[in-house]
């Protein structure tokens, strides 16, 4: 790590992002959007959320050589990086950032003609894509030194992170967290905490950096703290009306993915918590007229967010629930500061997707339970297998037990190739219909 | 009292217009739920064009004018494209409604148009329980038959009987309505008998749709409708699979646009 860059990567961090910041928010003060007449009010802390992430993708290119870089998967045990302070890029939240930004088929397309399948996931194709042609609406990215991997979430981030680990020619850590059939096994604990053992020498041969465990107990109790508010955030939608709508969260989960374990989510989730226990006590909700209340499975369809949010609010609906935000709250409970490697491995290998369709049907029930929800809408999603297999039985199987209204709508989250709207259009027009909104 | 009826004074008229990918439909009933008359026109590229002709065929059919229609519900996918429709309505629901006014023990309905089908499951009312449709692709569809029949220069209502006169079965394996097509010529150039190769494309859609009908699981009797109901080889088929004979009304093709005539009627009546 050189002197020069990392003056310079200090030198914008205390002044020229600000500097940016403030610039931009001064030129957006002159444009105020039209109240839409079936939304709420838009949150007052949604403009600190765009300055954190915008801030964090710019600070990204000025991180080279001043810090470790390391590209991660969602749901990576992150905590562990943080205490070698490595600067960390999440390539799924820029897939989603891309997909919002309705550029998912132009990148997806750049790793196409190299070869790659378009039936391979969008955020892995569009990760590719931007590889190999540098293309981003977030301006640039930094060359990664460390990819870091968990196999929690999906098999396919393997293979494209050992795809990018030859392509670069750069070191690939795998943290390997088994399925669980039923109840997770003391072996498989073992066998986790092993391998955060062993990755230690060489996130310190990496970085330069030297491990302490009471840095690591710290970051420990901040990621706890900040999923924990995480969590919170989405209890409020308990309330009628819901404060915010999952729409929102959908955009609000960025802290929680990409700056998990940094002191600056955790003063964010405060911020939005306050904001919307506030809410709350006045009675303000995402939607003006809440009718019915939906629940949400599967990713979000990041193009469609705008346009779905006004679809679902102009008939009063809200979507109250998410499989997809609760899986960053979901389990952190676990983490724990005295048994810090335990309770990492319990946290990571015990979320949704590493569990079986047993534990999500019990999930989705009690989520609909405490939620009070109506109906639900499902996304079988082209790109994310594990998340979509098996949604036809626990719909079937939520119908029976609760008696619970919903439809199946196919999409891709980043590449509208794979998307029809007419097709899509009919199935919710027909599930308004069958609600009787 | 019959002279009061004759010209309208005391009747109110329902239309239901289905705008398809490939035909739109219309339907016009009095306030008994007769059906007064219908026509079927081809969609073509200018939706609105279609629905004023098919609109104005019916109505001089029936002998009114567009003034004398109290409630207007447009379905199919050009629904949103009609400015003067009071409610635009799912053919989801449509076709429900008029399987179970048509034959009241439905409640299965298999709907196979020009561009989609759908699996739609009702309950005793007509109500829609549950749905399923084709994901984006047109296998499986009237459109996949449509240019099949194409590739053989057949028409399409010989196309059915031809299947029917097949003594063995030669099965397709492609599932794009293009690569499918490819492998036709392929086995026509290889002499194989026509019947034998249009049986195995009619079991290639009944197979897709059979799919279907098992994820919604098939309760009760069982009404199809659409284009493809018309289709002898299709229905034949499908039977075979059901294990139980099919309910098909003469003029399947108006389903969804009956349907929405009956649920302007109701419409119209609630709002009164």
């Amino acid at each position: 790590m050189s002197f020069a860059q990392k003056a310079r990567y200090n030198f914008m961090k205390d002044l020229g992002a600000p500097a940016l910041m403030w610039l931009r928010q001064s030129q957006r003060k002159k444009r105020p959007r039209k109240p839409n007449p079936y939304l709420g009010p838009p949150l007052k802390c949604a403009g600190r959320l765009r300055e954190i992430m915008t801030r964090h993708y710019y600070l990204s290119r000025f991180s080279k050589g001043a810090k470790p870089v390391a590209w991660v998967t969602s749901g990576a045990p992150v905590e562990l990086l943080r205490v070698f302070d490595f600067y960390t890029i999440y390539p799924e939240n820029h897939g989603a950032l891309c997909g919002a930004q309705k550029k998912g088929p132009e990148i997806c397309s750049e790793a196409e003609k190299k070869g790659y399948h378009p039936d391979l996931c969008s955020y892995a194709r569009i990760d590719l894509g931007h590889a190999f042609s540098g293309k981003t609406p977030a301006g640039r990215l930094p060359r990664p030194d460390l990819l870091f991997c968990a196999n929690n979430i999906c098999q396919t981030v393997l293979y494209w992170y050992k795809e990018l680990s030859y392509y670069w020619n750069i070191p690939l850590i795998i943290f390997d967290t088994p399925y669980n059939f039923q109840d997770i096994r003391e072996k498989d604990i073992e066998y986790m905490v092993c391998q955060f053992e062993e990755m230690i020498p060489e996130l310190e041969r990496i970085s330069g950096c030297k491990y302490s465990h009471d840095r690591f107990m710290k970051i420990i109790g901040i990621a706890r703290e900040s999923a924990s508010t995480w969590g919170r955030v989405l209890a409020t939608m308990k309330h009628r009306p819901a404060p915010i709508s999952i729409f929102d969260a959908f955009v609000h989960l960025a802290p929680i993915v990409s700056l998990r374990g940094l002191p600056i989510a955790l003063d964010y989730y405060r911020i939005l918590l306050d904001e919307l226990e506030e809410r709350v006590a006045k009675g303000i909700g995402a939607v003006t007229n809440e009718s019915k209340r939906l629940m949400w499975d599967n990713i979000a369809v990041w193009f469609k967010l705008r346009d779905w949010s006004l679809l679902f609010a102009e008939r009063g609906l809200n979507f109250v629930a998410a499989t997809y935000t609760n899986a960053w709250a979901e389990t952190i409970h676990y983490l724990d500061e005295m048994s810090p490697f335990e309770s990492m491995a319990r946290a990571y290998s015990l979320v949704v997707l590493n569990n079986s369709l047993n534990y999500r049907l019990k999930l989705m029930e009690q989520m609909i339970r405490d939620y009070q929800v109506d109906g639900l809408v499902i996304l079988s999603l082209r790109s994310c297998k594990p998340y979509s297999v098996g949604q036809y039985d626990l719909r079937r199987l939520l119908g029976e037990r609760l008696g619970i209204k919903s439809v199946v709508i196919e999409s891709d989250m980043t590449d509208f190739r794979a998307y029809s709207e007419e097709q899509t259009r009919t199935r919710l027009e027909a599930f308004f219909e069958a609600l009787e909104v | 009292m019959r002279l009061w009826r004759f010209k309208g004074l005391s009747m109110t008229y329902f239309a239901g217009i289905d705008i398809g990918s490939l035909t739109t439909e219309v339907v016009i009933l009095d306030s008994n739920a007769d059906m007064l008359s219908y026509s079927i026109n081809l969609t073509g590229a200018d939706c609105n064009e279609a629905v004023d002709q098919a609109l104005g065929q019916a109505l001089s059919r029936a002998g009114l004018s567009r003034d004398q229609l109290s409630f207007i519900v447009a379905t199919g996918y050009g629904r949103v494209t009609i400015p003067f429709s009071d409610k635009k309505i799912t053919e989801i629901s449509c076709h429900g409604t008029s399987a179970h006014h048509l034959f009241p023990d439905t409640e299965t309905v298999i709907d196979i148009g020009g561009q989609d089908s759908k699996v739609i499951r009702i309950d005793k009312e007509g109500k829609v329980l549950d749905f399923t449709m084709n994901d984006k692709c047109a296998a499986g569809t009237g459109r996949f038959l449509e240019v099949m029949a194409g590739a053989f220069r057949v028409s399409l209502e010989d196309f059915g009987q031809l299947s029917l006169k097949a003594e063995r079965e030669i099965p397709i394996s492609s599932v794009c309505t293009v690569f499918a097509e490819s492998e036709v010529i392929s086995l026509i150039a290889q002499n194989q008998a026509r019947e034998d190769i249009i049986r195995g494309l009619h079991s290639s859609v009944v197979n897709r749709i059979w799919n279907m009908v098992q994820t919604v699981g098939v309760h009760g009797a069982v009404t199809m409708s659409g284009g493809v109901a018309k289709n002898r080889g299709v229905v034949v088929l499908m039977e075979e699979k059901l294990g139980k004979p099919i309910h098909i009304h003469t003029e399947p093709q108006i389903m969804g646009a009956l349907g929405a005539a009956l649920l302007a009627k109701r419409h119209f009546l609630q709002e009164k």
